[in-house]
Parts: structure tokens; C-alpha cells; sequence
């Protein structure tokens, strides 16, 4: 029975063993990542580039009724709304997630310093959707001075959930990959957020022209995925070699609504293969 | 990697690698997969049936422990804990879908009772302290029939659902020191706190759990979630102790919108002490004890005219009792999830009247706009197979049920709204205005009483989340047809039942209670007073004679010549 227990974990040992036979990962520890951190060699830093396309009409926002927080509602020029979808005037789409999801093989890369911060202002996450590496200090933000509540509600890492009741800092990191986790605010039920956490710094966010660029990537073979909270994921596989700029475009479209959309989904470094779905809740 | 799924159902994705570590299945034997099977009958059995399921497994279990299965925890987890949270721990078990909130999935290890941080998993104590005390606020009873043994044993297993038990190490609890005395100080600086850490925004100004958040209110897994009545310690999940309370403030409830207050330390916005205090404001909110149900509720009898105003100050020394009340789960469509959990009953009459004040908390005044989304979410998620939900806007109502012929001794009507043979006479009052008189043999056969001159009169005040409502009626009706008459010094059977529209509650829907009795009582006549004086008066005249009579023994006892002593004289 207990040898039926170990058998994945050995198997999981020896094919990770396997994998890092020849190379930079020489050594079995795992608990001084920055001693083995990864460098891309003096001149082989290659570039991936690329937009998200948007097809079709964008749904419009949906008005949100901010009357019980004035302080809030006078913030928005226009009237507070819901925008799952920001389409840009140049045909691409806003608050893409776009990051690595495979080729980096069993490379570990130094932890970023730099702190990322998740301002609540105007009852609203700014931003909206935001890339942080595994251990990356992010700082959350309270500028609106009435109480939020961050319910960050990861399943790969610990989901927390804390208090904010004025304007205050407050620090927290992810240790593991997950795609993506959402955080809300359960004193502002329309306040959502998403976090997409990589173990690796080759992630980006698409702002207001819908491009992205992955800089200092080691030369490879890559899968990079888009992720987008109301259309789900789409991968593409890209090819660089030293020096080079490897482009690649997704697009999404607006019939799109109500893909699967993951959360919570864990990214296994040692497996890069597909993550089955966990099945919905709420349809079994 | 293309399922549909709507937007509701999105934060319900759960982690690929939460699967749990000890699968569900038995040694691949005949013996085992045979005894597997059979066990699983031990929770699948409807309950009418009675504890058949549960004996055959019982038996099973205790024949071939080590042939079903390979953790010790997992014949006590699979007979006591999978009927609600699955074989699996997933939360998912046959009865889940009748319980808000759902079963813990333990996959997730998201603990709300812990003494640990945010986000940090539980210790075994926390679980212990759980299993044995249960969740007030929930379906999860205490278990005090299980050995300590398979306490420690069921919680080990349930630590293999999750591999967070494995990555994140040993949790360490937070130290929070004893509480400092409560004192008049304390509680104030603690009410000042409760407002500007803005703990109203869902709990609400009195407490009563209706902010205006709280309609919005939903769990991790999406289910609607109300804030904590914290005027109700005694159905808080965690305890109502003082000490709870401020471990609730600094852990949060994982799982749950309540969020951990520890960072305000940290950050100097607060200090333990403030925190402290303000969980002595909380404390405060709740009654000093818990209260117990009693039988009679007493009327009081009063001179002239009796308060018909919910808030007349002369209701507040007259005594309130405390009514618990529950779920219909007896006919479809069944009900696990009132609003209303407690009822506060005072009466008074003054011989010729009646005046019955029921105090409940509801955090909505129905119909109410703002909670249409939660009556849509609760609809949704609470079993409407047994019956559509209701359409259209509904009021609150409360009714007051009696008997509707006199009864003798404990015959009762049935509680539930009487029978063909033995019907009820209801005083139903809706927040719409209106008090009807109704008799009803049954939960769905109401006939309405003609309003004729003895028709009950009712008057209600909402404020904070909290009804009040008085109402009046003569002793005896005017119109005696199906209206019960009252006699003072005699038991009244009275049984209530509430309804809150805004969570889509009416008819069988409803918060219920048992028999309780009302006692009116006696006016005091003159002979309460006479027949004292004149017992003093007859004691006084008996002692006199006895005194007289012995005195008088005594002294011709001194006369005479006491044949013994001249005796013993020489």
C-alpha cells in the first residue's frame, strides 16, 4: 500500500532526473533558486512579440449602481461600469494575460525585487488583470479610504482573505504557478480582479494597443497562452533563436463568451502537458 | 478544454491537483470491492428507512476494516462525515445539496474555524475543537460519540483529501494573549471601532447582519452567504465567547467574505487591545446568557389600557421568551434555509384584551429590490425541484397560531398547521399592512374568517434589520364562529411561524416552531389579601390560647405538691 503511494512521486523523480540530464540544473536542490537562477548568455536574448486581436462587437459595459459608496461613484467621470471586455480602437483587446506556458524546460529563474502593486481606487482593481513571478511581492492598495476586503481566492496557492478599512499597504506573495486567481472584494461585489502568477518573468499584460513583448527569452521552442476572463485561453507556438524576434498574433472573437475560462489551474514545471479541466461545480 | 460553462459557475473551477491522496476505492479484491459496495448502501439509504444502511455498514465495517480499506480514518469518515461531504471530500455528499452553507470540501483546505492566519491551514486542534462542537451557524453537529481515538483518526484522513497538509508544513497558531476585562469603556471604544473599521457595511448598524452588502454575500464556491446575526452568539460557527470572537477578528473565516483584521495590527491601525474591545462590543450585542426555550410564556396582567405600539416603552418590563425556530423539512417543498431563526414572544392583557408582541430579525424588509438577486440565488442553488419557487414580489409575514377549538390537556392539534379532524386558527400578518384571521387544517388549506367586528388589530415598526409587531385582540371575540376564546389562568397552546420574502419564502417555505403555551394571568382578587390576614389572625389567637393554657398548667403546678419530688425527699 505505501509503495502504491510513492509510485508517482518516484516515477515523477526519476523522469525529472531524466530531464536534467545534461545542462545548467545540476544540482537536486530546490531551495536556493537564486544560486541556480537561470541567465540568458551575453547575446543569445531573443524577442517574442505580437498582438490580441478582437473581432466582433465588444458587450457594452454594464452600468454598476455605486450609490452606497459616493466616494467612489464621484471617482468615475462617466458612471461606474463593469467591463469584462475593453476592446481597443485598434481592433485589439485589453487586459490579456500572455505568458509562457511551456518551453522553458526545468530552467529557474531569479526572483523579481520589484513589487507589483493591486491599487482598490474608486471601488475598482487597478489594474484589472496583472502578471506577478511566484514569490514577487505584491503590494495591495487601499486609496479609496473606506473598507475593501482582498479575498484573493487561489487554489494552487492559499486562498487569504483580509481587511482593509482605510487607506492602507498591504503585502503579500504567490509561492506556486496558478492561472489565474481571482480576487474580489465582498464589500463591493462588482470588484474583481484577476492575478496570474508564472514561475518564470515572461508574462505580460495588453494595455491600451493590445501588443505584447517578451523580452530575454532564451533561444527555444515555445507554447505561449493568452488568457482573457470572458473568452479563455488560446496557445500559439513560436520558435526563436538567439538574437532573433519571433512574432505571434491570437485573436479572439465575440462569440467566444462562455469558454471554459480557467482558474485556479496549477502550471506543473516538471509537466508541461495540457492541464485537464477540473470539472465545473455547479453542472455536476 | 472547451466546456461551456456560464459565468456563474466560474470560480467553481477547481485545482487539477487538489485529487485526494488516499482514493476512494478498496484493495483490488473480490472480498474488498464486495464489502465497498455494501458499505456504500451505509449512506445511501433514504433516511424513512430508518438506520438500516448505517447497521449493514456498521457491521460490514467492524467484519472487514482491513479489507475496505487503508486509512483508519476512513470507516468513521465514510459511515459519519460522507453522507454530507462526500466519499471523496468534496464537499458533494448525497444531503449537501439541502445545507446552506454546503459541506466543506476538504480538497480545498480552506478552514473558517482556525487559530491560525489567513490563508494558513488549521491545526489539528482547530478540526478537533470543530468535530466536537460542531458549527452552530451550519448543518455541522458536534460529535461527542466518537473516541478520542477516532476523532484523531478522522481528522488525519481528512488532512489526505488535501496536499496542502503536505506542502505548507506545521500551522502555527497566532498568539492573542487572555482578554482584557470588559468593562463600560471597553464596549463603547469597541461600538466607536465597530463603526470605523466598518464592520455595518455587512453586519449592519444593530448588528442584525444587514448591511448593504450583505445582500451580495457569496462563498468561494459562488453560494449566497449571509453575515453573522451578531446579536445571536450562540449561533456564531466558531463560539460566542469573547475569546471566539476576537480569533475570529484576527483569522477571518476562509471561505467565507469575512475577512482577517490581523494586518490592522501590523499596520497600526488598530492595536490587539482596540480589537479586543471591539470583540467585547460584540459580545455585548448578545445576551449575557444563552437562552433557553420555556414552555409558558407569561401574559401579564395589566390595569387600563395595554400598549399597542411595538415601541411603547411599557412593553420593555414585560418579559420577554424566546422561541427557536426552524426549517420545514416535513412537507415538500421543504425548507432548510429561514431566515428567521429566533422569535422574542411578550404578552400582556388587562382582562379584557389580549396584546402579543413578537420581536424577530430579518435583514430585509420585503419586498426589497436590492435582495432580488439573492431570492434568485437561493431559488437556484436550494433544490426548487420539490416546487417552483414563487413568483412575483413577497411580503414578510409572521402568524400566530391556536388552536382553534378548546382542547383538553396536551391534545393538540398537529403543530404543523392542524389536521381535517383538528383545525387551527391563525393570526397571519404580512408586511403588506394586513392581519387576517384564517383557520386551516393543514399546511395548505387556508379558509379566511370573515373580518367582523372581533378582527385582530396589528401594528409593526422595521428598523435595523429587526420586526416588531403587536397584536391585540379581545379575550373573547365578538364573533365566536372558528375564534378561540381566552381564559386567564388557563395554558393557551400558541405556535408561530415566519416568513422572509426576500428569500423567496411563503407558504410551505417557512420557519417554524412547536407548542409553546401562553398563561394569562389571574386577576389578583381581594381574597389574596384578606385570607393572609386573616391566617396571621388566627395563628395569633391560637398561639394566645396555647400560651394562656400553658401558663396556667404551669402555675398550678406550682401550687400542688409534685408527688415524685416529695418522694425522693427523706
Amino acid at each position: 500500500m505505501l509503495l502504491r503511494k510513492y509510485v508517482p512521486t518516484l516515477v515523477l523523480s526519476l523522469f525529472t532526473l531524466a530531464a536534467c540530464g545534461g545542462g545548467d540544473a545540476d544540482t537536486g536542490g530546490t531551495d536556493a533558486p537564486d544560486a541556480d537562477a537561470y541567465t540568458v548568455p551575453a547575446g543569445e536574448a531573443a524577442v517574442i512579440t505580437g498582438v490580441v486581436n478582437f473581432e466582433g462587437t465588444a458587450p457594452a459595459p454594464e452600468p454598476i449602481d455605486m450609490s452606497e459608496e459616493p466616494t467612489c461613484a464621484e471617482k468615475h467621470d462617466e458612471g461606474p461600469v463593469r467591463r469584462p471586455v475593453v476592446a481597443n480602437e485598434n481592433g485589439t483587446l485589453r487586459n490579456v494575460f500572455v505568458y509562457v506556458r511551456e518551453g522553458l524546460g526545468d530552467r529557474t529563474f531569479a526572483a523579481t525585487s520589484d513589487d507589483r502593486v493591486m491599487d482598490q481606487d474608486g471601488c475598482e482593481y487597478q489594474p484589472h488583470v496583472m502578471g506577478v513571478q511566484t514569490g514577487q511581492q505584491v503590494t495591495f492598495r487601499n486609496s479609496d479610504g473606506l473598507l475593501h476586503n482582498i479575498n484573493a481566492q487561489g487554489s494552487t496557492n492559499r486562498s487569504f482573505n483580509i481587511s482593509q478599512p482605510q487607506n492602507m499597504e498591504t503585502e503579500r506573495a504567490f509561492s506556486q504557478q496558478e492561472i489565474m486567481i481571482p480576487v474580489r472584494c465582498d464589500v463591493h461585489g462588482w470588484m474583481e480582479a484577476y492575478i496570474g502568477v508564472v514561475d518564470h518573468p515572461y508574462f505580460a499584460v495588453t494595455g491600451e494597443d493590445g501588443s505584447f513583448r517578451l523580452e530575454n527569452l532564451p533561444p527555444g521552442d515555445y507554447t505561449i497562452e493568452a488568457w482573457h476572463e470572458e473568452y479563455g485561453t488560446q496557445t500559439a507556438q513560436v520558435t526563436v533563436a538567439a538574437q532573433q524576434t519571433g512574432e505571434t498574433s491570437f485573436t479572439f472573437n465575440d462569440t467566444m463568451t462562455g469558454a471554459f475560462v480557467p482558474l485556479g489551474a496549477p502550471l506543473d514545471p516538471h509537466d508541461h502537458g495540457r492541464v485537464a479541466a477540473a470539472p465545473a461545480r455547479g453542472t455536476r | 478544454m472547451n466546456t461551456p460553462t456560464g459565468r456563474g459557475t466560474r470560480y467553481a473551477k477547481r485545482p487539477i491537483g487538489a485529487e485526494p491522496r488516499f482514493k476512494p476505492t478498496s484493495p483490488d479484491t473480490a472480498v474488498g470491492r464486495f464489502a465497498a459496495w455494501l458499505g456504500r448502501f451505509a449512506y445511501r439509504v433514504p433516511r424513512p428507512v430508518g438506520p438500516v444502511g448505517p447497521v449493514i455498514g456498521a457491521i460490514l465495517f467492524s467484519a472487514v476494516p482491513a479489507l475496505a480499506q487503508d486509512h483508519p480514518g476512513k470507516p468513521i469518515y465514510d459511515r459519519w462525515c460522507a453522507e454530507c461531504h462526500g466519499i471523496e471530500g468534496r464537499g458533494d455528499g448525497p444531503a449537501a445539496t439541502h445545507m446552506l452553507p454546503r459541506p466543506r470540501d476538504f480538497t480545498e483546505a480552506r478552514y473558517q474555524i482556525r487559530t491560525t492566519a489567513s490563508g494558513a491551514l488549521p491545526t489539528d486542534a482547530d478540526m478537533l475543537r470543530v468535530i466536537e462542537r460542531g458549527m452552530p451557524g451550519t448543518a455541522m453537529p458536534g460529535w461527542p460519540k466518537l473516541s478520542g481515538s477516532q476523532k484523531t483518526d478522522v481528522i488525519a484522513y481528512l488532512k489526505t483529501f488535501s496536499r496542502f497538509f503536505e506542502s505548507e508544513g506545521t500551522p502555527e497558531p497566532l498568539d492573542i494573549g487572555g482578554a482584557p476585562r470588559a468593562s463600560a469603556e471597553a464596549i463603547e471604544e469597541g461600538r466607536q471601532l465597530y463603526d470605523r473599521l466598518e464592520c455595518w457595511k455587512c453586519h449592519g448598524a444593530a448588528g442584525r447582519g444587514d448591511g448593504a452588502s450583505a445582500p451580495t454575500q457569496t462563498d468561494d464556491n459562488d453560494m449566497p452567504i449571509r453575515p453573522a446575526d451578531l446579536t445571536q452568539n450562540w449561533l456564531f460557527n466558531g463560539g460566542g465567547s469573547v475569546e471566539d470572537i476576537h480569533m475570529r477578528l484576527r483569522t477571518g473565516l476562509d471561505g467565507t467574505p469575512m475577512p482577517s483584521s490581523s494586518d490592522l495590527i501590523t499596520a497600526n491601525v488598530v492595536t490587539e487591545e482596540q480589537l479586543w474591545n471591539v470583540a467585547h462590543y460584540v459580545r455585548s450585542l448578545s445576551p449575557e446568557e444563552q437562552p433557553a426555550p420555556r414552555e409558558i410564556v407569561r401574559a401579564v396582567l395589566r390595569t387600563g389600557a395595554l400598549p399597542g405600539a411595538p415601541d411603547d416603552e411599557a412593553w420593555s418590563d414585560v418579559p420577554a421568551a424566546y422561541i427557536p425556530l426552524v426549517g420545514q423539512i416535513i412537507e415538500p417543498p421543504r425548507w432548510f434555509v429561514p431566515t428567521v431563526r429566533t422569535a422574542w414572544v411578550q404578552a400582556a392583557h388587562n382582562g379584557e384584551e389580549l396584546a402579543v408582541r413578537l420581536v424577530w430579525n430579518d435583514p430585509s424588509r420585503s419586498p426589497d429590490p436590492a435582495w432580488s438577486e439573492w431570492r434568485q440565488s437561493i431559488a437556484a442553488v436550494m433544490e426548487p425541484k420539490e416546487e417552483p419557487p414563487a413568483e412575483g414580489a413577497l411580503p414578510d409575514a409572521l402568524a400566530l397560531q391556536f388552536p382553534a377549538e378548546a382542547v383538553s390537556g396536551r391534545d393538540l392539534p398537529y403543530f404543523l398547521m392542524g389536521d381535517t379532524r383538528t383545525p387551527v386558527h391563525l393570526w397571519r400578518w404580512t408586511s403588506e399592512g394586513d392581519v387576517t384571521e384564517v383557520t386551516a387544517r393543514g399546511l395548505d388549506t387556508f379558509e379566511p374568517l370573515a373580518a367582523g367586528s372581533a378582527a385582530v388589530v396589528g401594528a409593526a415598526a422595521y428598523a435595523d434589520g429587526q420586526w416588531q409587531l403587536v397584536l391585540r385582540r379581545a379575550l373573547t371575540p365578538a364573533e365566536a364562529a372558528g375564534r378561540p376564546a381566552f381564559r386567564t389562568g388557563e395554558p393557551i397552546p400558541f405556535a408561530l411561524y415566519a416568513w422572509d420574502g426576500s428569500n423567496g419564502e411563503t407558504g410551505k417555505r417557512a420557519a417554524i416552531g412547536s407548542w409553546y403555551f401562553l398563561y394569562l394571568e389571574e386577576p389578583v382578587t381581594a381574597t389574596v389579601y384578606v385570607v393572609p390576614l386573616i391566617t396571621i389572625l388566627i395563628t395569633a389567637l391560637l398561639g394566645f390560647a396555647a400560651v394562656r393554657y400553658a401558663q396556667s398548667a404551669h402555675r398550678q403546678g406550682e401550687r400542688a405538691p409534685k408527688a415524685g419530688v416529695a418522694l425522693a425527699e427523706p
